[in-house]
């Protein structure tokens, strides 16, 4: 018995030390930041798509012009100086010292005018940009200039937007890939460096800190200032998309930061004395009912008021977010406290009750055509709104045909320009984050140029009008003043109706301070 | 045995050809455009007819077909649309996980489920029996999210002794590998013991009524012989082709387990390609799946040759 104790005591022994040197320290990787960001990352090119996980990828590994700051105000980051013609047609940059990328490079002004040529065939507010630009040039290696046809007021804003497509500055042998095709090579100049051989997708996403940035010496806010690195390594999650399993591994401290807890998941956060619940986000999200306009009923400028007077958005935020402190009613288009919100023009939204809304369907001559719902059911954060959307419509006197679906296949249905009894649709609800829809020129949803708008495809010369002023017009004064103008005339023909605003705090860590204030998911500034 | 090897080989080419026909038009059928999945949610309608040319999603569905089974000819899966990986490579990574979390799984079952069910048999009717029954019934019922969720607070969060989530590769030292499975190999387990466990009683308790089973005893064996040797080698056919559909079920069927545990196995990528319109991983992956089936049955098939001397091919 002794003899055949002893070879497999050894046996034992010998595993036992094997799997200890297998798994003890076998990465010696520094402080790594392990974070749950709110979805999956399947796509790597944030000007390819506008899929918000490719643009918080771009935030990792590639820097921007300009960038927003948390009161969203535009403020330098690549560029050190800049200057404007009198006639404000010749824009001349300079970058700052020191940009490098990921492969040692310096960045030139040919990178820049490169990416900004790619960005401009994807972006809506690129291609509205480079509508009034003639051409670019580079006349020194850190310096670029654009010259325009004609003065326009959103050339800062444009180089500066914070969401999808943000104008990252890639290497130009990236850059001129072209615009419908994906890029391959992911070097950039930004604070991180994508690790492309750990990238895994569905499974993690490595990125390891730049160190040879240079970051600027102001404050990080929003997507301005220095973005100081003080991790190591960032790996995200991307297996991990339970809600209940986000939880239990924060509580456990197996992972340092889920990016956008579930709501229901916030009351047994707040319960754990391990764990803050920091809004990063200050500006928040806006929750928004689209009207397909091509189609009965919603084709009636009438009827979309009716529904619009008829959408409580108490209703919709209490029953979607359902935290007090976290949502706010808001009528302004361009969300409010931010540049261009206002309530000018909104009282059919704000102030409009029940019976209102039953008296203008009366007047509409609405005809009693149901209204095809779309509702995602896999989706939380928005599952609930064309629930809600549905009742009040109901009560308004609208015939309702509520369909529930996974979220893509309402993405491609809406797509579908056909009447809803061949495949199309009159009603989807969605969210946005503020800086996608605060000016009327990202504002997807405002844009009513018929077909060749976003989904829903309002026609509205007058908004085009107001639309195409806004972008030439550079008093901010004045800019503002067409901002409200177009909002009255969005609510009068009824482009769409937004249906509150929310926030959705990040769950960090205890100890993981120095999450950045601003409209986006940054991860510079962190400490662990 | 060589021609029946043969025969069995031969005979899942069409059984795959005709998986990939059906996966390919009904994936065709199904509502959802990847195009404007992948395009987000502020694209422009000519944003996305762009990428659906880039796809070849314009194309006629007879081409679309052409093309993806030249390729699949040529032993090409494609390439994810979303991923910009081949699937091929796709499916290597996440096999890891799933293999390891169906092995562990299978190996735990039957580990606890084939001495629960021999000694059921022989106690049947006892309190032994009856309590196998009984956990047979809860294993049968209890969702595995529920289980999952149960073993994490007790296991992970109030006794701190295994991790909540994650799986880390045996590349990565056997400690971490192993003590990330466990907890998702129990849940995953719990349902196939109470059904190999139901099959190996049932199997042992016809056997042991047998004229053989009764000489054994008469010639003075133990018992614990006439169970090994004689009742258990006897039913081992039914018990080997359950614990086979087992395995079969699991390659594909861990989907709730590793969403549970955070774990990115194939289980996972199906769903979230199924979820994306992701044609060729999905099509690629269900193949896969396929000749899996067909390779373990035909595996289950040969070892009743071992078990069962009288069975011939």
């Amino acid at each position: 018995m002794n003899l055949l104790d002893r070879p497999f005591k050894n046996l034992i022994a010998t595993l036992a030390l094997g799997a200890a040197s297998l798994s003890g320290g076998a990465f010696a990787q520094g402080t790594v930041l392990k974070v749950i960001p709110h979805s999956n990352l399947s796509i790597l090119d944030p000007i390819w798509t506008t899929q918000y996980m490719a643009r918080n990828h771009g935030y990792m590994i590639y820097d921007t012009l300009f960038g927003t700051d948390e009161k969203g105000q535009i403020k330098p980051q690549m560029v050190d100086t800049w200057d404007v013609s009198p006639d404000n047609r010749l824009w001349t940059f300079k970058l700052r010292k020191g940009l490098e990328f990921h492969d040692g490079k310096p960045v030139t002004g040919e990178d820049v005018i490169a990416s900004l040529s790619r960005w401009s065939k994807r972006d809506a507010m690129g291609q509205k940009l480079f509508t009034f630009v003639g051409r670019m040039d580079s006349p020194a290696p850190d310096t670029f200039r654009i010259f325009l046809t004609e003065s326009c007021g959103i050339m800062l804003d444009a180089l500066g937007k914070p969401s999808s497509n943000v104008p990252f500055i890639m290497p130009k042998r990236v850059a001129d890939t072209p615009a419908d095709k994906q890029i391959e090579d992911y070097t950039g100049s930004g604070p991180y460096i994508f690790k492309r051989d750990e990238f895994k997708p569905g499974d993690k996403a490595v990125y390891l800190k730049n160190t040879k940035y240079v970051p600027r010496k102001e404050a990080a806010s929003g997507s301005t200032g220095g973005k100081n690195v003080y991790v190591d390594r960032v790996e995200w999650n991307l297996a991990l998309r339970d809600a209940q399993a986000q939880v239990n591994a924060l509580s456990k401290g197996e992972v340092d930061i889920i990016e956008q807890p579930a709501f229901e998941s916030y009351a047994a956060l707040a319960a754990d004395k391990g764990i803050d619940i920091v809004n990063g986000n200050n500006l928040g999200f806006q929750y928004m009912v689209r009207f397909n306009h091509l189609h009965p009923p919603f084709n009636n400028p009438k009827v979309r008021q009716a529904a619009i007077a008829a959408f409580n958005q108490e209703a919709f935020l209490k029953a979607q977010v359902g935290i007090k402190e976290y949502y706010k009613s808001c009528a302004s288009m361009f969300v409010c406290n931010t540049p261009y919100g206002s309530l000018k023009g909104s009282d059919l939204m704000g102030k409009s009750t029940m019976k209102k809304a039953q008296d203008l369907l009366k007047a509409s001559g609405y005809d009693g055509t149901p209204v095809l719902v779309m509702k995602p059911t896999d989706l939380a954060s928005i599952t609930k709104l064309p629930d809600v959307a549905a009742q009040l419509l109901r009560q308004a006197g609208f015939k309702v045909d509520l369909q529930s679906m996974d979220w893509n296949t309402l993405v491609s249905r809406r797509a579908k320009k056909d009447a809803p009894a061949a495949g199309g649709w009159n009603i989807f609800a969605t969210a946005w984050v503020s800086p996608d829809i605060w000016n009327p020129l990202t504002n997807a949803a405002i844009g009513a140029a018929g077909e060749k708008s976003w989904f829903g495809w309002p026609t509205d010369a007058e908004i085009e009008k107001l639309r195409d002023q806004f972008a030439r017009e550079a008093d901010a004064t004045k800019r503002k003043a067409l901002a409200e103008a177009i909002q009255t005339r969005a609510y009068e023909i009824g482009t769409h109706a937004p249906v509150g605003e929310y926030i959705n705090p990040a769950a960090l860590k205890k100890g993981v301070t120095g999450l950045v204030i601003g409209p986006g998911n940054f991860y510079w500034n962190i400490k662990k | 045995m060589f021609a029946f090897l043969v025969k069995r080989i031969l005979a899942t080419v069409p059984v795959l050809l005709i998986v990939a026909v059906l996966v390919f038009l009904l994936l065709r059928l199904t509502p959802g455009d990847p195009a404007a999945i992948i395009a987000g949610d502020a694209a422009s309608p000519e944003n996305i007819a762009k990428i659906r040319e880039n796809f070849g999603l314009d194309k006629p569905l007879p081409v679309q077909f052409g093309i993806w089974f030249g390729n699949l000819m040529r032993g090409d899966l494609g390439e994810s649309y979303f991923f910009k990986i081949k699937v091929a490579a796709l499916i290597g990574q996440r096999i890891e996980p799933t293999l390891a979390l169906s092995l562990c799984t299978i190996v735990i079952a039957v580990a606890v489920a084939v001495p629960l069910g021999v000694l059921a048999a022989w106690k049947q009717g006892g309190w032994l029996d009856r309590a196998l029954m009984g956990f047979s019934v809860m294993g049968f019922s209890i969702p595995v999210f529920v289980l999952g969720y149960l073993l994490i607070w007790l296991v992970s969060l109030k006794l701190g002794w295994l991790p909540v989530q994650g799986y880390e590769r045996i590349g990565g030292g056997f400690v971490p590998f192993i003590r990330h499975l466990i907890l998702p190999s129990i849940t995953l387990s719990v349902i196939y013991i109470a059904l190999i466990a139901r099959v190996t009683r049932a199997a042992v308790q016809d056997v042991l009524s047998e004229d053989y089973i009764r000489t054994a005893r008469a010639k003075g064996l133990p018992e614990n012989r006439v169970l090994i040797s004689h009742a258990l080698a006897n039913a081992a056919v039914p018990i080997i082709t359950v614990i086979g559909i087992g395995v079969a079920l699991l390659i594909g069927g861990v989907v709730v387990t590793e969403s549970v545990y955070g774990i990115p196995g194939l289980g996972r990528l199906t769903v979230d390609a199924v979820l994306a319109r992701d044609f060729p991983t999905i099509q690629g992956v269900i193949l896969f799946f396929s000749f899996v089936y067909v390779l373990i049955n035909l595996l289950v098939d040969i070892s009743y040759l071992f078990f069962d001397p009288r069975i011939r091919y």
